[in-house]
């Protein structure tokens, strides 16, 4: 561009073009306030179902966790292993740093509990030497949501040449897992499937509003816009119409939290449980607002490329 | 300024609108396109405005070759160029001062700039005070000034006017042509397409014209005879 002391330097023109568009698109939204109410309120609606469903798979797995807790080893050592050998063992375990603590029952103690628990005590004066192994009860560190690693943890506690079996009683505890994973799949293709259809909102609201500016189109072209000056007031209203959307699925999501609240700490309570419902943090919330800031620029971007083009002066 | 070197116009349907056009329009120099309803006035000032390319032939302005041009170049041909329509396609959305400004802020002018550039068109075909003014409360007259102050206030080294006078009363007619007369005077090369022969005749200017898409008359308007360009 040739240098005009009565035109803004290149930089400045496009910076204040981008101020004066965005504010002129947020204002003609402000202009017609039915028509935004409605178009965001449709992507808010679409972007808080999955973003609740998120919450909801993530509190499962918070509480779940606390289960997990309760996930126990049992090693029981071949019999002629002896409690000092035992000893050495569980002090080893100790070091491990997938193992919170180890716990060990000796073939005595053993004995005892089988007797207080079986039934069988009188009868089992009869036996001339105790049949029962030496027992480490192995507490591992659980990781939030990481069944797999207590899983590897048994395998690897099962190499060793002192434990006869590893016993792992927590199989529920696995399925409950697959089954998250499943919900996480599905909230997934949930989520991408509602992501387009935000994408479809956008973009046709952007395709009528084109249709109703045909007009201004054909001037500005006749008068000399470029295609980039044309197609920008355009990307400014999907980015308006995705940033208002994410804002009030934010909202909505917060409302919708504050209202289960108190209900479900009471219910947490009845269980002895600590439980508290966990939202969304700032982090996520920026994500959310940012995935639907660029849902409104793509939907405008593909109207807009589709349908700028249709519009030439005649 | 326009050079147009044996063009040709031929539309998709097969109707020929222009052919074998040879023109000349000098810098600085006023002209009018005249002929028929038809006779390819509107399709000659669209091939100038790019709104049209040739089928074939080759059209210089300003001693740019337009068949070198993308189609992403159009919009900075079309800046040297200032346009006017028969049905001002003005916006209605917005006041005076906006529609007028707009070429501006298409290139990016300063904003006091532009307040002064608007303010002094708006002057030239005597509007000014009328920058607030809705342009659906104006008459068709001052509509039609609206629409030529846009065109000029860029200070285009081209303006292309298409049937300007063509809704407007005899009166009226007369003050817009004397504006294009005075913008002529001051440098900018000036392209008519009219039918109003008599108002022709009294400006004086060259006449080119059209007759079934040829060039049929070239010279200045008292020579010719009616029943060309009627």
């Amino acid at each position: 561009m040739r240098n005009n002391p009565y035109k803004k330097s290149w930089f400045r023109s496009y910076i204040g073009d981008h101020l004066r568009v965005s504010l002129a698109s947020l204002g003609r939204l402000y202009g017609q306030p039915a028509a935004t109410i409605m178009t965001t309120a449709v992507i808010a609606i679409a972007l808080t179902l999955p973003v609740g469903l998120f919450i909801t798979l993530d509190n499962i797995g918070k509480l779940s966790s606390g289960w997990d807790g309760s996930t126990q080893i049992s090693l029981f050592l071949h019999t002629e292993v002896d409690n000092n050998k035992a000893k050495q063992l569980m002090s080893q375990l100790k070091k491990n740093k997938l193992i919170k603590t180890v716990e060990l029952i000796d073939k005595e103690q053993g004995l005892e509990e089988f007797k207080k628990i079986s039934g069988f005590g009188e009868a089992l004066k009869y036996l001339d030497h105790n049949p029962l192994p030496i027992v480490l009860v192995v507490h591992p560190n659980i990781m939030e949501n990481q069944p797999g690693r207590t899983t590897s943890l048994v395998n690897e506690l099962k190499k060793n040449d002192m434990v006869e079996l590893a016993q792992l009683d927590v199989q529920w505890v696995k399925r409950l897992y697959t089954i998250l994973e499943i919900a996480n799949r599905s909230i997934w293709v949930i989520s991408t499937m509602l992501a387009l259809a935000v994408l479809l909102i956008i973009g046709n609201t952007i395709r009528l509003d084109i249709q109703n500016r045909r007009e201004e189109i054909e001037v500005s072209k006749l008068i000399g816009a470029s295609n980039a000056f044309i197609r920008r007031p355009f990307l400014y209203t999907g980015l308006w119409y995705g940033l208002i959307g994410g804002m009030l699925a934010w909202s909505i999501t917060l409302i919708s939290l504050v209202l289960m609240e108190n209900p479900i700490h009471k219910l947490a309570l009845l269980y002895h449980s600590q439980f508290r419902l966990s939202g969304l943090n700032l982090e996520n919330m920026l994500i959310l607002i940012l995935i639907s800031c660029l849902l409104g620029l793509t939907g405008s971007w593909i109207a807009v490329s589709q349908h700028l083009k249709e519009i030439e002066p005649s | 300024m326009i050079y147009f070197d044996n063009v040709y116009k031929r539309y998709p349907r097969g109707h020929e609108a222009l052919s074998q056009i040879n023109l000349r329009l000098a810098r600085g120099q006023m002209a009018f396109l005249t002929g028929h309803s038809g006779a390819g006035k509107s399709t000659l000032l669209k091939l100038i405005a790019m709104i049209e390319r040739p089928t074939r032939g080759q059209i210089f302005l300003d001693g740019v070759n337009l068949n070198n041009i993308s189609n992403r170049k159009i919009p900075y041909i079309r800046r040297n160029i200032g346009i006017i329509f028969q049905n001002h396609h003005l916006l209605y959305d917005r006041p005076v001062f906006d529609n007028v400004a707009l070429p501006l802020i298409i290139q990016g002018y300063r904003h006091q700039e532009i307040h002064k550039r608007v303010r002094a068109a708006l002057n030239q075909v005597g509007l000014l005070g009328k920058e607030n003014n809705d342009p659906i409360t104006l008459s068709g007259g001052e509509q039609q000034r609206v629409g030529i102050a846009r065109a000029i206030v860029h200070k285009p080294l081209l303006l292309l006017a298409d049937e300007p006078t063509g809704n407007l009363d005899p009166e009226l007619s007369k003050e817009i042509m004397q504006l294009f007369v005075r913008f002529n005077q001051v440098g900018t090369t000036v392209l008519i397409a009219s039918h109003d022969l008599e108002l022709i005749k009294q400006i004086g200017s060259p006449v080119i014209s059209l007759q079934d898409g040829k060039v049929a008359y070239n010279g200045l308007p008292f020579t010719v005879n009616s029943d060309q360009y009627a």
